[in-house]
């Protein structure tokens, strides 16, 4: 028996629709984790405008300093706002899946594990919805 | 079927040998045997069309199972070949790839010996997940039911697959009871609290069928990391009292490192396969606080 077949990576990333609870919730922990570090970089940037706006204290007044037109325009935009209600269903989750993850770490409830999960998914569903309303308003 | 060439050849060869005999011995005990010989390849064809229509006819199931031969030529390229088999109240995988096996390829490969979960050798993977297969009834599966060796393991031949770096992870944890704490005179038994007991008891129930490492999304991506199996195993022993303090320090010394408990990530995977429904996860986790108690100092 000198060879043998590995049917390599190709076929693990073929078995997603096989994934259980803890794996889903390990998946999207992951990428909702690595969402937030990416939007901590955007939002430095973008609150970092503020830094050559400063001082400028006419502009200010006047409501068309750097950072002021970065904002408004921004927030101007359907894209931003529907980014920031996806940006809020990302925090939740991560947060509500967080404080599972914390559980699982003490070992408390482990046998409710995968309904941990869904009830973290409906949760941040249920609140991500209510706040649609808040995110589009005025936009249109 | 995939056999089917090689069948040819087999009952060429045999009629080959048959007519070398007939010319040279025309006796009749020669005749006698070639035509047992008929009447009994007769039976066994018939045996097998029997099977075939009974398969056809009544309430069958279809599996199709992964094969793969590196020393045949024409079966190094890996495929599924479909049997139907003829459903038994009952039935199990096993017993389902045991009748393909008798009945149409006797070349079909997979392991197997106690049939009642006990020993460990044909965990497989069904249907997306990884199952004993004579703990698994037909009947729980949806059809075709697919039949894979493990994932992420050296596929050996058809659903037998390597399990000697599994065997190596479960060692590398000294799966044994060891302790510098023996009791005094030399024939007093070494007890154990029922509440100690209690605790060990689903842990030890291990039967090294691979299943959960093989579930295990970080053992797939780390070679070196321990897997659930050891980490259960080595739990097994730490939290045995009659090992004793220095012991279970020396256990916790080798789980927690750098491929040990911590490359967990709590997925729940290992948990959810394993046969014997031995709470991996939840063994794995107390290790972890274990660890970390052990190296807390308060100054
Ligand atoms: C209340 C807020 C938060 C809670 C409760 C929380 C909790 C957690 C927990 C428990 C983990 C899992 C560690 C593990 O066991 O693998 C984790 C991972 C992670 N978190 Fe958070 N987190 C929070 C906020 C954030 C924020 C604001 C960021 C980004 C700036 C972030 C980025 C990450 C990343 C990148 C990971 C993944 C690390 C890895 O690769 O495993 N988290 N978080
Ligand atoms: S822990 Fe369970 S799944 Fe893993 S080897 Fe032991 S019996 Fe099999
Ligand atoms: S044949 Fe022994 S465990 Fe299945």
């Amino acid at each position: 028996m000198s060879q043998s077949y590995d049917r390599g990576l190709v076929e693990d990333f073929g078995r997603w629709k096989e994934f259980s609870a803890g794996m889903w919730a390990w998946v999207f922990h992951k990428f909702t984790g690595w969402v937030l570090v990416g939007y901590l970089f955007t939002h430095i940037s973008v609150l970092s405008t503020a830094v050559s706006a400063a001082g400028n204290t006419r502009a200010i007044e006047a409501q068309n300093d750097v950072y002021t037109v970065v904002i408004s325009t921004l927030e101007s935009l359907l894209v931003v706002r529907i980014l920031e209600v996806g940006l809020l269903a990302v925090a939740v989750f991560h947060i509500l899946n967080g404080c599972r993850l914390l559980l699982v770490d003490l070992g408390v409830g482990l046998d409710a594990q995968d309904k941990s999960f869904y009830a973290s998914l409906v949760l941040t569903g249920a609140i991500v919805v209510a706040s649609v309303p808040t995110f589009l308003e005025g936009v249109f | 079927m995939s056999t089917q060439i090689e069948r040819e050849r087999e009952s060429e060869t045999e009629t080959e040998s048959e007519a070398d005999a007939v010319t040279e011995l025309p006796s009749a005990q020669e005749a006698r045997m070639r035509k047992k010989a008929e009447a009994r390849a007769d039976r066994e064809e018939r045996a097998r069309e029997e099977a075939q229509e009974r398969a056809d006819a009544e309430d069958s199931y279809h599996l199709k199972v992964f094969r793969y031969d590196p020393e045949v030529e024409g079966k190094m390229e890996p495929r599924f070949d479909d049997f139907h088999v003829p459903y038994e109240s009952g039935m199990t995988v096993l017993d389902a790839l045991i009748y393909a096996r008798d009945t149409f390829d006797s070349s079909l490969t997979f392991r197997h010996s106690c049939r009642q979960a006990i020993c460990g050798s044909d965990a497989l993977f069904v249907n997306g997940s990884q199952r004993l297969g004579c703990k698994t009834q037909l009947s729980d599966l949806d059809q075709p039911v697919r039949i894979e060796p493990l994932p992420h393991s050296e596929v050996e031949k058809d659903l037998v697959v390597d399990m000697e770096h599994f065997y190596d992870q479960m060692e590398s944890v000294e799966p044994y009871f060891q302790t510098n704490d023996l009791p005094e005179g030399e024939l007093e038994e070494q007890r154990q609290t029922p509440e100690n007991r209690e605790k060990v008891k689903m842990s030890t129930r291990c039967i090294w069928c691979g299943a959960c490492m093989s579930s295990c999304n970080i053992a797939a991506g780390d070679n070196e990391y321990l897997g659930p199996a050891a980490i259960n195993k080595a739990y097994r022993f730490a939290m045995d009292e009659r090992e004793g303090e220095d012991m279970k320090q020396h256990r916790l010394n080798i789980i927690e490192q750098e491929h040990g408990v911590w490359r967990c990530q709590t997925q729940f995977s290992c948990t959810n396969v394993c046969p014997k429904d031995i709470p991996l996860t939840e063994h794995i986790q107390e290790l972890k606080r274990e660890a970390v108690k052990s190296n807390l100092k308060f100054w």
